[in-house]
C-alpha cells in the first residue's frame, strides 16, 4: 500500500511500485482531469504538480511521489496563481477541445509562480512541452501574459 | 421545386410535459452525467419521402433534419431551460454555438439554460456526423425554428391565461409580456400549460430579425464547457468511469489487412492486474470502420493492460501489404503521374493549347500520409445488461457507431445506446468507430461486464485511418506576357472510397470536388486527370482533406508561374481568379458541390477575389522586409467558405525557419458565434503549420514507421505562428447561405508558408512536410 499526498490529503493505492502516477491518479483515484496523450512525457497532458513542480505523471512512478504534495488540475483553483490562470483562460476562450487545457493550465500556473513576469522565451522554454493540436498557442501565451499584467497592476 | 420543408409531420402525436421530462441520470459512482430518459417518440421521424428530386444540404444526410422543439427542448417548473445538442463538441464550440441559436430565438436567458448531449439517434433528432464543417451550415434553421417554435408555444400558453389575442404578448429574456396591462409570466410558470399546446406549423413560426438577436453573431456567449473543461471536469471518452469496470488495451496487426497466427498469454497473465487475454478475429476487406483484430488485455487498470499488452509473444501474419514502403509508393506515384490519366475535367484544348505557348512550366508536389491525432486518442467504454448494450465515447458519428455495434453484437439497433462524451479532437479519426466496436465486443466476451478500451498514443498512429498520400503534377502554357493559357493538372492519391470498395483506384467525386476539378480560374484550356493510385492503407477523412495537397499544388504553382513571369504572386493570383462571376460548379464537372445546391452555392469568384484583396491588404503586402523574411499569400475555397492566407515567413542563416505573424481572411456567410469562428481558424492556421513543416506518417514493410510525438512531430507553443490574425468578412445579411467553419482554414496554409519562404530564399518547397529542407548546417 502506498500513501500519496493528494490535493492536501492522504490517499492510499495498492499498486506496484512502479506504476505510472498518472494511471493511479486516473484509474484508481478517479481523478480524471489529470490527461494521458503520449505516456512518454511528450506532450504534457498529464501535467501535476510534485511540490510545486510541474511533472509529467505519465512517466512518474508512484514510488518517487511518496512525501512529495501532488497537486493535481482539480485543485489548483486553490492556489491563487493557478485560479488567475484559469480565470484568464476563460477570459480569452483559450480551450477549444480542452483536452489538453489541464495540463496547461498546470503548465502556466508552475510558469508563472516561478516567474510572474515572464518573457516570450520564458513562455516558450515552460510551455512548449504542452502539446495543443486544436492549436491554442497564441491565446494561451496572451491569457499568460493576462495574468502577469494583472499582477502588475495589483502590486502598483 | 420541393420545398425544402416539406417533411412528414410528427407534431401533433407526441405531447408530452416537457417541464416534467427528466434528463439526468446519474451514475452515484461516477458522477458521470447522462443525457438519457427521454420519453420515446412512438413513431419515427422518417427520412423524407422518396423522390427522383436531387437533395441537398440536410436533405441530402442521412435521417435529415429534426425541428420539433419537443426533442431540444425542455423547459422546467423553476424556469430552467434544457437545451439538447445532437452533433458533437470537439473543439468547434457545438455545444455552445447550437444551444444559443435555440436560446436567442426561444428569448432564454443564457444564464439559465443547460445543454444536453444526444445519444445516437438520428431518427429522433436527424444527423448526428459532425463533419464536413456543417453543424452549423446544416443546423441553424431548424434550430431557430425549435427555439421559435417553443416561444411561440409559451406566447399562445400566456395569452390563454391572459385571455388576450397572441399578437399581443411579447417575450423578453425567460418572460412573457402583456405590454398593454403590465402583466408578465416567466417561462417556468408558463412550462406546464405550453407543453400541453399543440407544436406550431413551422410555416407559421416568426423568425427574428437579424436586428433582434441577442447572442446570434454577438458573441457575447462564453463556451459552454470552458469552466469544466479547465478544471479537468470536462467528461471525455477516455474518462468514463463506470462500477466493476475493466480496463483494456488491444495488440493489433503492425500491417492493415494482417492477423495474428498465434500467441502466448502466459507471462501477460503474470503481470499484476491482468484478467484475461482475449482474441479478437479481424475482418476481411473491406476495411470499412471494422475492428483490426489482435490480441486484447483486459486488466483492472490501464497500466496492467499496456504491461500485459508488452508481454505478450504474438507471431503476425503481415498479409497482402506486408511490403507497403512510402519511398517506393512515392516513385509509383511519380510514374503515375507523368503518364496522361482519367479524364475527369476538361475545358478547351490543352495540348494545343501547351504546344502554341510562349512557355511551358511543370512542377511535381508531394505530401505525404499524415495521423489526425486528436490530443484525446480513440477510447470508448461498453457494458452489456439484459440484451442491451450501453456504449460512452468520443465519437463524431454516435448513429454509425450505433448501427455498427449492433451489427457486430448481433443486437437489435434499439438495445444498443451510444453515449457522445467530450471529444479530446477529432479531426476526422473519431468518424471511424472501430475503436467503439472493439470496445463492445470486448464487453461481451467478459459476459457484458463494464470494459474502458484506450488507444495509446503508438496505437492512434499505427492504425488510424490516414490522410491520404499524393503527387500533384501541374504543367501550365504560359503567353507571351506569361499568363497560362494551358493547365493540365494530375492529382494521384489512394482514395477514401478504397477504405469500403478496395478495388477503388480512382478519387471520387467528392475528393476531385475538393479544390482540383472546381478550380475557378480564368484559364480557356484547362484539363484536369487523375491516374490510378491503390491504397495499401486504410485511407480516411483529416480536417479538410483533399482540399490539402489540392490547394498546396495548385497555390504553390500559381506563385511558381508569377515567379517565372516575373509578377506579383497576389496580382497573378487575382488575375487566374478573373473577375466576379458566380460559377455553376457542375459546369466544372463538379457534380458534389459540398453537398450543396449548386444555386444556392455557386463558386462566386468574388468572394475568392474578395478574401484576397482583403488579405493582402491586412497584411500589408508588398511591405518591405528584413532579409531572411518574406511574404506568401495563397486562397482556397473549401466547405463553402472562402479563405485567403498570408504568411510572414523568417529564414534565419541556417535555414532554420519561424512564422512572426499570419494574416487569415475570411468569407464564411453569416457568423453565428464569430468569437468561434475566430478560435477555429487560429486552430487551422496552427493544423496546417504543423502538417506543413513536420507532418508525414510514413510506412516500412507495410507498417507505420511513426510511434509517438517524438517522431511524428506536431507544431509546438516554440514553432508556432506568433501572431495570427484573423479578418472575418461581414456578411450583408443572415439570408446568405452558411459556408463551413471547421476546415476550410487549413488548406491554404501550407502553400502561403511555402510562397513565403519563396520570397524569403528563393528556394522553392515542392514536398511536405518542410522539416530540414531549408537547413544549412
Amino acid at each position: 500500500m502506498t500513501t500519496l499526498n493528494i490535493n492536501g490529503k492522504p490517499h492510499q493505492v495498492d499498486l506496484p511500485a512502479d506504476t505510472p502516477l498518472l494511471w493511479a491518479l486516473r484509474d484508481h483515484l478517479g481523478l480524471t482531469g489529470t490527461k494521458f496523450g503520449c505516456g512518454m512525457a511528450l506532450c504534457g497532458a498529464c501535467t501535476v504538480h510534485l511540490d510545486g513542480e510541474p511533472t509529467r505523471a505519465c512517466v512518474t512512478p508512484i514510488s518517487a511521489a511518496i512525501d512529495k504534495k501532488i497537486v493535481t488540475i482539480e485543485a489548483i483553483d486553490q492556489d491563487a496563481t493557478g485560479k488567475k490562470v484559469q480565470e484568464a483562460w476563460l477570459a480569452l476562450g483559450v480551450p477549444q477541445c480542452g483536452y489538453c487545457q489541464p495540463g496547461q493550465v498546470m503548465a502556466a500556473t508552475a510558469l508563472l509562480k516561478q516567474k510572474p513576469q515572464p518573457t516570450d522565451a520564458d513562455i516558450d522554454a515552460a510551455m512548449s512541452g504542452n502539446i495543443c493540436r486544436c492549436g491554442t498557442y497564441p491565446r494561451i501565451r496572451a491569457a499568460i501574459k493576462q495574468v502577469a499584467g494583472l499582477k502588475k497592476e495589483t502590486k502598483s | 421545386m420541393k420545398k425544402p420543408l416539406d417533411r412528414p409531420e410528427l407534431d401533433e402525436l407526441h405531447i408530452v410535459n416537457i417541464s416534467r421530462r427528466t434528463f439526468l441520470k446519474e451514475l452515484a459512482l461516477t458522477g458521470f452525467v447522462l443525457a438519457a430518459g427521454f420519453p420515446l417518440l412512438s413513431k419515427a421521424d422518417e427520412t423524407a419521402p422518396h423522390t427522383d428530386e436531387a437533395k441537398y444540404g440536410a436533405d441530402a444526410m442521412p435521417h435529415g433534419w429534426v425541428d420539433n422543439p419537443l426533442v431540444f427542448v425542455a423547459i422546467a417548473d423553476d424556469g430552467a431551460v434544457t437545451i439538447v445538442c445532437h452533433r458533437s463538441e470537439m473543439g468547434q464550440g457545438i455545444r455552445t454555438s447550437l444551444p444559443m441559436v435555440v436560446a436567442d430565438e426561444l428569448e432564454a436567458d443564457w444564464q439559465r439554460v443547460r445543454v444536453e448531449q444526444a445519444p445516437g439517434d438520428e431518427v429522433r433528432y436527424g444527423n448526428q456526423d459532425t463533419d464536413g464543417s456543417r453543424s452549423m451550415r446544416h443546423f441553424f434553421l431548424p434550430m431557430r425554428r425549435v427555439g421559435a417554435a417553443a416561444r411561440a408555444m409559451l406566447e399562445s400558453a400566456a395569452a390563454a391565461q391572459w385571455q388576450v389575442p397572441v399578437q399581443e404578448v411579447r417575450t423578453e429574456q425567460h418572460q412573457v409580456r402583456h405590454p398593454a396591462t403590465g402583466r408578465t409570466l416567466g417561462y417556468g410558470q408558463l412550462a406546464q400549460a405550453a407543453a400541453k399546446l399543440p407544436v406550431p406549423d413551422r410555416d407559421s413560426l416568426r423568425l427574428k430579425k437579424p436586428s433582434e438577436f441577442r447572442y446570434i453573431s454577438k458573441g457575447r456567449v462564453g463556451l459552454y464547457d470552458g469552466q469544466d473543461m479547465i478544471k479537468g471536469q470536462g467528461q471525455y471518452g477516455i474518462d468514463v468511469r463506470l462500477e466493476g469496470m475493466l480496463y483494456a488495451v488491444i495488440a493489433r496487426p503492425p500491417v492493415y489487412g494482417g492477423k495474428a497466427l498465434s500467441y502466448d498469454a502466459g507471462e501477460a497473465l503474470k503481470v499484476p492486474g491482468v484478467v484475461r487475454v482475449i482474441e479478437l478475429k479481424g475482418s476481411p476487406p473491406p476495411a470499412d470502420y471494422n475492428p483490426l483484430g489482435g490480441i486484447a488485455v483486459i486488466a483492472r487498470n490501464t497500466w496492467a493492460a499496456i504491461q500485459g499488452r508488452e508481454a505478450l509473444k504474438i507471431e503476425w501474419d503481415k498479409g497482402p501489404h506486408g511490403s507497403y514502403d512510402s519511398a517506393a509508393y512515392r516513385a509509383e506515384l511519380e510514374a503515375a503521374a507523368r503518364q496522361p490519366g482519367k479524364v475527369v475535367r476538361n475545358s478547351g484544348d490543352v495540348d494545343a493549347a501547351l504546344q502554341g505557348a510562349a512557355k511551358r512550366v511543370s512542377a511535381e508536389y508531394y505530401l505525404p500520409h499524415l495521423a489526425q491525432a486528436p490530443m484525446e486518442p480513440p477510447a470508448a467504454t461498453a457494458r452489456i445488461v439484459n440484451g442491451q448494450c450501453e456504449v460512452w465515447s468520443c465519437t463524431q458519428a454516435p448513429q454509425v457507431s450505433r448501427e455498427r455495434v449492433a451489427k457486430w453484437l448481433k443486437l437489435p439497433e434499439d438495445k444498443v445506446t451510444v453515449y457522445v462524451t467530450l471529444l479530446g479532437g477529432g479531426f476526422g479519426r473519431k468518424s471511424k468507430p472501430d475503436y467503439i466496436i472493439e470496445a463492445a465486443l470486448l464487453s461481451q466476451a467478459m459476459d457484458g461486464q463494464p470494459v474502458k478500451l484506450t488507444w495509446t498514443r503508438e496505437d492512434d498512429l499505427h492504425h488510424s485511418y490516414f490522410h491520404t498520400v499524393s503527387v500533384e503534377r501541374l504543367e501550365a502554357g504560359l503567353d507571351a506576357r506569361g499568363k497560362p493559357v494551358a493547365w493540365l493538372h494530375r492529382t494521384v492519391a489512394p482514395t477514401i472510397s478504397s477504405t469500403f470498395a478496395p478495388d477503388s483506384k480512382h478519387q471520387m467525386t467528392a475528393e476531385l470536388g475538393m479544390g482540383v476539378i472546381n478550380v475557378p480560374f480564368a484559364i480557356p484550356n484547362l484539363r484536369v486527370e487523375n491516374p490510378e493510385a491503390e491504397a495499401h492503407t486504410r485511407i480516411g477523412w483529416f480536417r479538410s482533406v483533399s482540399n490539402i495537397p489540392h490547394a498546396f499544388a495548385i497555390q504553390s504553382f500559381v506563385a511558381e508561374l508569377a515567379a517565372e513571369a516575373g509578377l506579383d504572386p497576389k496580382d497573378y493570383l487575382l488575375d487566374l481568379i478573373g473577375p466576379p462571376r458566380r460559377i455553376d460548379p457542375r459546369t466544372l464537372e463538379d457534380t458534389w458541390n459540398q453537398g450543396e445546391s449548386p444555386e444556392v452555392y455557386p463558386v462566386d469568384t468574388g468572394r475568392l477575389r474578395r478574401v484576397t484583396e482583403t488579405v493582402a491588404r491586412e497584411a500589408g503586402w508588398g511591405r518591405t522586409l528584413p532579409k531572411g523574411r518574406g511574404l506568401g499569400i495563397a486562397a482556397h475555397y473549401s466547405f463553402v467558405t472562402y479563405v485567403a492566407v498570408v504568411v510572414e515567413a523568417a529564414v534565419g542563416e541556417d535555414g532554420s525557419l519561424s512564422i512572426p505573424r499570419v494574416d487569415v481572411a475570411v468569407d464564411c456567410g453569416p457568423q453565428v458565434n464569430p468569437e468561434r469562428i475566430r478560435s477555429q481558424i487560429e486552430g487551422a492556421c496552427i493544423m496546417g503549420v504543423s502538417l506543413a513543416t513536420l507532418g508525414e506518417i510514413s510506412f516500412k514493410d507495410g507498417a507505420v514507421v511513426q510511434d509517438n510525438f517524438h517522431t511524428y512531430e506536431l507544431t509546438r507553443m516554440d514553432d508556432a505562428p506568433r501572431e495570427i490574425r484573423v479578418h472575418l468578412l461581414p456578411a450583408t445579411d443572415f439570408d446568405t447561405p452558411l459556408g463551413g467553419v471547421g476546415e476550410p482554414g487549413v488548406p491554404p496554409i501550407a502553400p502561403a508558408l511555402c510562397n513565403a519562404i519563396f520570397a524569403a530564399t528563393g528556394q522553392r518547397i515542392r514536398q511536405l512536410p518542410i522539416r530540414d529542407q531549408l537547413r544549412k548546417d
